[in-house]
């Protein structure tokens, strides 16, 4: 029950949000599930479950896997660079790590692929190598560890921030190394948050659409995530397999979203 | 101020200046090159070349009017959300309250194509609501409603929650006090509330019209992609692109890149107003 408050408003505010949640996110989101009800086993199982539809969850879920495993490595190399070390041009760096946040995905998709085909200034360097950056799968996981790069360092870094230092202190007063006190001590207590970062960045690269169509070349069977099959079957007019594919990935979203959420109550704090 | 290099904390040299290499590097791979490849792309064919793309071309400049009506009427739809969601959230305690918290998120872990999706499901020639929207002669998707209702769903927690937990922090004593010497509600959110949050407030407007003006994939689904009628900057860069303009799509693109550096230049500000008058963020 609501406590009884002097401020007024209750009634007002909490009706016009729920409302308005109800009318933009969750009536629509039924309507998704809804529609897809309306399909018998056999014709969902017909759009969801083709070579094709498999070959793009398989890619959907690799490249999203190796994007934030990438992430995760390196997230955790900067926000301790960032967190630890003082150097000239950390500022700067510090907030270079936002721009996957703020850049528009169809900026990053169509420079990223300009920069791996044959004549950009990476793809000069690396073509002839035999690494393909651009229209292939390699492309889908670099663009994905792009809008992914945020979420790792951002989760850790202020846990290191605010890490007491007598802890480590305490460690090497009792004789233990450098490495082992990284080992035993402060990596133990960055674990949540490093788990944390690498669900965030792997639940937003299941989803991600707008940079990846860009570099992706988009073959079916070789380069085509799901959420790019979902919108060809739109453009084929075939709606009932878009929604059938669409739930299924909903599912998914939701999945990654609940053990985010659990992860969070795991870590006790949240992402801002 | 912590000190960072206590002796028992500080990690040697090669360690110290290895992890600065990686990090730099990592970055300039992944944020600085593709940055400094949007730009050189664009003014490729020189200033001149940069200015008649952009300004030349009708359906360029429709969608930048495009991407801005849209952009605003998203923000003011969610701020209006954001208000009355944390004012509920902040002030009150009611039963399913951490169920409504969880929901606000929801949005961003939906894909923005289902979030496109949806729309076209609910007002769509084939949807739900299509034969009695075309009935009305009242037209939602690939048009102008669709394309604010698809921006409103991906933009929706941004504002939200950057203000839930500043108005928590705020606590509602100064509101209690305005209350009780006879304000009227309105006068206490416009004279105690909205002065006490509005860094709160800003920084999430800053970080919502940001994603509003760039977004893709949800733009795309809803909009039918018709040039010089539904297409905003993102969508127009692309078209450009399917049509060998490169150096127009990075003209486009160009302007997107610094609409982003400008977004990370106002948040910055923001912070530091915020943290000098003691608000979050």
């Amino acid at each position: 029950m609501p406590r009884r408050e002097v401020l007024p408003g209750y009634r007002l505010s909490l009706g016009y949000a729920t409302a308005y949640l109800g009318l933009v996110v969750l009536i629509p989101l039924a309507a998704c599930f809804l529609r897809a009800a309306g399909l018998t086993r056999a014709q969902f199982l017909a759009a969801v479950w083709t070579d094709r539809a498999v070959a793009a969850y398989a890619l959907t879920f690799g490249a999203s896997l190796l994007a934030a495993l990438t992430n995760a490595v390196f997230g955790l190399v900067l926000a301790w660079a960032l967190g630890r070390y003082e150097f000239p041009g950390k500022r700067l760096l510090d907030s270079l790590v936002d721009v996957p946040l703020a850049l528009p995905t169809a900026v990053a998709g169509l420079t990223f692929s300009n920069l791996y085909v044959e004549t950009g200034w990476l793809g000069r360097l690396l073509v002839p190598l035999g690494i393909y950056g651009a229209y292939s799968r390699l492309a889908v996981v670099l663009v994905l560890a792009f809008t992914g790069l945020p979420f790792v360092v951002r989760t850790i870094q202020p846990v290191l921030e605010s890490a007491d230092p007598a802890v480590e202190e305490a460690a090497a007063c009792l004789g233990a190394t450098r490495g082992q006190t990284f080992w035993r001590v402060t990596l133990p207590y960055l674990r949540p948050a490093w788990i944390t970062g690498f669900a965030l960045a792997f639940a937003r690269a299941l989803g991600e659409y707008g940079s990846v169509v860009f570099v992706s070349g988009n073959l079916p069977y070789r380069t085509e995530i799901a959420p790019v099959l979902i919108v060809a079957r739109l453009e084929e007019f075939a709606y009932a397999e878009a929604t059938a594919i669409g739930s299924v990935l909903l599912v998914f979203s939701f999945a990654a979203l609940l053990a985010i959420n659990l992860l969070e109550r795991w870590t006790g704090r949240r992402y801002a | 101020m912590r000190d960072p290099t206590g002796p028992a904390r500080r990690d040697p040299a090669l360690v110290r200046w290895g992890l600065i290499a990686v990090g730099v590097g990592y970055l300039s791979l992944f944020v600085v090159v593709p940055l400094a490849n949007v730009v050189v792309q664009a003014f490729a064919g020189g200033l001149p070349g940069y200015w008649r793309v952009l300004a030349r071309d009708p359906d360029t400049r429709h969608a930048v009017r495009l991407t801005l009506a849209v952009a605003a009427a998203a923000v003011a739809a969610n701020l209006s959300f954001g208000l009355a969601a944390a004012w509920a959230i902040a002030r009150f305690r009611f039963p399913g309250r951490a169920i409504l918290i969880a929901l606000i998120d929801l949005p961003f872990s939906v894909s923005p194509v289902i979030a496109g999706l949806v729309y076209v499901l609910l007002f769509g020639l084939q949807g739900y609501g299509g034969p009695w929207l075309r009935a009305h002669g009242i037209t939602i998707v690939f048009a102008l409603p669709g394309l604010i209702l698809a921006t409103i769903f991906v933009t929706f927690p941004f504002i939200a929650r950057e203000l839930i937990p500043v108005m928590e922090a705020t606590g509602a004593d100064e509101e209690i006090a305005a209350i009780t010497l006879g304000a009227s509600g309105w006068q206490t959110f416009r004279r105690v509330t909205l002065p006490n949050v509005k860094w709160g407030l800003l920084y999430g407007v800053i970080l919502c019209n940001a994603r509003a003006m760039g977004e893709f994939g949800a733009a795309y689904v809803v909009s039918g992609h018709i040039a010089g009628k539904t297409d905003t900057l993102p969508l127009r860069a692309e078209k450009l692109l399917q049509e060998y303009d490169v150096p127009g799509a990075f003209a486009v693109a160009s302007v997107l890149a610094s609409m982003a550096v400008l977004t990370l230049v106002a948040k910055a500000l923001v912070e530091w107003r915020a943290r000098r008058v003691g608000q979050r963020p």
